[in-house]
């Protein structure tokens, strides 16, 4: 008999161990979801919920939480999407937040609505009654995210608790909680940033058309490249340019930056990312700067 | 290119976060916005050299404390391999977290220091690995500049390891002297130690072969899911009932007789179904959906295997457990939920029959409790049966937690022995 060697590739290992994550939610929660953004890593996320069950639909709706401040390109994208899926889509609004007076905006030049993002998920949550969250976050993204378990235990107010998590062995995932409590999912918590990518070329997914090279009219703040829009605040001191500049991370046109690129198809970003010296958060996120544990704040309170 | 995963054990001062920190770097996994972040701070503490464990300890208490409190996660690609790093910290919880990371380990890499030899802390890393089961040991005997590059030293430490490694369970086992401050035999091999003829560790970690250190003979798919597209818009669904589940041994094929468990039904596997199309097999560890040529009563839970090759189907376990829980310990008469693969039960701990002590594998007899990161063996009843393997056999079908009822907390990891 013929000797087969049993290799399996490092995407269909990811994928197989992603699709397991899902169907044990399934099976063990009552009411799911899934956070969409239209950014690469839930568009990727996405596609691995419509294997998981597939021939059947997807057994969850999808949430996503507006800021407002998102690119128009991303917000088509991601209605386009949920209605091929036949999905249910939730959008918790942060304007309706501030307008309820559960949060404050901030104001001046460096307003941004990240944080105020945080109440609006809880408050959907717990609005739906939802006990397990589909999220998209990498451990390779942010040193705290490094240390966080694929089913991240919420209290009552949605905190999380480095130092005191369950700890996580095998494939075997503790879903039990009380009422009020929930678990975050990461089912790509081991994918990398070119994993993804990798994936998106793989399986021919279709993403966001702001990931790939535009000219944009652009200005320069700590390094990064803002965009021209109403919801950010310009100084005179901030001179507009054009410049051809691609997305690596989708988030708020308010915090997300730009980075000069030509790359204008997934082949070409791939080899780009593949040279970079950059995290894609350090290029590209002002609201990870803020400070050393900047992330680890916000997702103490409650953050994605 | 493939996945593997490898655990480090060992303290900072045997030189693991260098060694960690090397292997990044030199791979181009850690970006110049990362180190200049750790620089800054090295700086800012007063460090002299940039402390590359920065990068691993990434939560607020851990960089005030100067400690790591939980297994990290990094990651790292050559052109051969994707490589997961489960990097434990050596004091606190040590047990706890390296069980954690050695669970889905393919590999350990043990530091030594080889000016301090043989430590205690050694033998008790390299018996949790075993403990584990996993598969390939690295003894990485680091600080070689610091013994003259040595030979008769190098000699000296895989000799004294050699002996009490023949007393566990270690399949493969590599010596490698390296120094990871100068980057000796961790990326390419060094001219500083001819008399060593193996390869680097980074070639080691590149070539090991892990494809065969899964079971693919015993045929095990414990059912996750039941897929039952009834609200699908296209026919051809209506009637779809599929089983899905992640393989957990053996090989499956369309047309192989399998049996289902509980009932002890035999049937033939109709299709592999994935949403890309129907596969002619699987193995470990794809996720897929199964269906039968007759219709069985199966459920979440339930577990597909071959008329010839069963697995235990037991309600009373023998086990190694490793208790992870602070403040409660284990005693005989403690129920707890027990979680083996898909299925969910209570269990009780009928007897403790010894506790391990780790450094010396003494096993105390007349001890009546386990506490935090103590490993002992225990008999356990479980509410209904589980379809169990020896750990030793299958580390998927061998492996369970278990579950305080009162907080929900993770309390325990265990290895079945002697299922029968």
């Amino acid at each position: 008999m013929l000797q087969r060697d049993y290799t399996t590739s490092q995407l269909d290992v990811l994928e197989a161990e992603a699709i397991h994550i899902m169907r044990e939610v399934a099976a063990e929660f009552e009411r799911p979801c899934l956070l969409f953004s239209g950014g690469k890593d839930s568009i990727v996320m996405l596609r691995i919920a419509e294997k998981a069950f597939w021939p059947a639909p997807i057994p969850f709706p999808l949430m996503h939480v507006d800021t407002g401040h998102n690119f128009d390109e991303v917000i088509e994208f991601r209605d386009r999407r949920t209605a091929e899926l036949g999905a249910r889509l939730i959008v918790a609004s942060v304007q309706e937040s501030i307008d309820q007076g559960r949060v404050v905006e901030q104001t001046g030049r460096r307003a941004s609505r990240n944080r105020l993002q945080t109440t609006t998920l809880l408050d959907a949550i717990e609005a739906h009654e939802f006990d397990a969250v589909f999220g998209g976050a990498r451990r390779d993204e942010e040193k705290a995210r490094a240390k966080e378990r694929v089913f991240s235990f919420r209290d009552d107010f949605g905190q999380w608790d480095p130092k005191n998590q369950r700890p996580e062995l095998w494939n075997l995932y503790n879903a039990r909680i009380r009422k009020g409590e929930h678990i975050r999912v990461f089912p790509l918590s081991n994918w990398t940033e070119l994993d993804v990518w990798d994936y998106i070329r793989r399986e021919g997914i279709e993403i966001p058309s702001i990931y790939f090279a535009h000219t944009r009219k652009v200005f320069e703040r700590d390094g990064m490249l803002l965009p021209d829009a109403d919801v950010v605040q310009r100084g005179d001191d901030e001179p507009l340019f054009e410049a051809v500049v691609r997305y690596r991370t989708v988030g708020d046109m308010t915090c997300t930056g730009a980075v000069q690129s030509p790359a204008t198809t997934v082949e070409e970003i791939i080899e780009e990312i593949a040279v970079t010296r950059i995290t894609e958060r350090g290029a590209t996120r002002a609201d990870d700067r803020s400070s050393e544990a900047a992330m680890e704040d916000r997702k103490r309170e409650g953050y994605f | 290119m493939d996945i593997l995963r490898f655990a480090t054990a060992g303290s900072v001062d045997d030189g693991k976060s260098t060694l960690i920190g090397r292997l990044l770097y030199d791979s181009k996994a850690i970006f110049e916005d990362q180190l200049e972040a750790v620089e800054r701070t090295s700086r800012d503490r007063g460090t002299e050299y940039t402390d590359l464990s920065l990068l691993t300890d990434g939560l607020r208490a851990e960089r005030e404390q100067g400690i790591t409190i939980d297994v990290a996660y990094r990651y790292f690609a050559t052109p051969r391999r994707k490589f997961i790093i489960a990097d434990t910290p050596g004091h606190i919880q040590y047990t706890r977290n390296m069980v954690t990371g050695a669970s889905t380990a393919d590999l350990a890499i043990i530091l030594i220091d080889a000016r301090k030899g043989v430590l205690e802390q050694s033998r008790r890393h390299a018996f949790l690995a075993s403990l584990l089961r996993v598969p390939h040991l690295v003894l990485a005997v680091n600080k070689m500049d610091l013994v003259d590059y040595s030979q008769e030293r190098f000699e000296e430490i895989r000799e004294e390891f050699t002996s009490f490694a023949s007393k566990l369970n270690v399949g493969d086992l590599t010596f490698i002297p390296i120094s990871a401050l100068n980057g000796d035999n961790v990326v390419s091999r060094s001219e500083n130690m001819p008399w060593y003829l193996g390869t680097s560790l980074l070639h080691h970690l590149e070539n090991v072969h892990i494809a065969s250190d899964r079971n693919l003979t015993d045929v095990r798919f414990p059912v996750q899911y039941v897929i039952r597209p009834q609200r699908a818009t296209d026919h051809a669904f209506h009637d779809y009932r599929g089983y899905a589940g992640q393989v957990a041994g053996g090989v499956l094929k369309p047309g192989d007789e399998v049996m289902h468990l509980p009932s002890g039904l035999t049937t033939r596997i109709a299709s592999i179904d994935t949403f890309d199309g129907p596969v002619e097999e699987a193995f470990s560890p794809m996720s897929v959906t199964l269906r039968f040529e007759d219709d069985l009563d199966i459920s979440r839970g339930d577990m597909i295997a071959r008329p010839n090759n069963q697995p235990s189907v037991a309600q009373e376990l023998e086990a190694m457990i490793c208790w992870m829980a602070d403040g409660v310990k284990l005693t005989p008469r403690t129920k707890l939920t027990i979680k083996h693969t898909t299925r969910t039960a209570r269990a009780l701990v009928r007897d403790l029959h010894y506790r391990l002590d780790v450094n010396t594998l003494h096993r105390d007899e007349e001890a009546t409790s386990l506490g935090l990161n103590e490993i002992g063996r225990v008999s356990l009843r479980i509410t209904q049966p589980l379809f169990v393997d020896d750990y030793s056999r299958n580390r998927t079908t061998g492996g369970f937690i278990l579950v305080d009822e009162a907080t929900n907390g993770t309390v325990a990891a265990g290895m079945v022995m002697d299922a029968h």
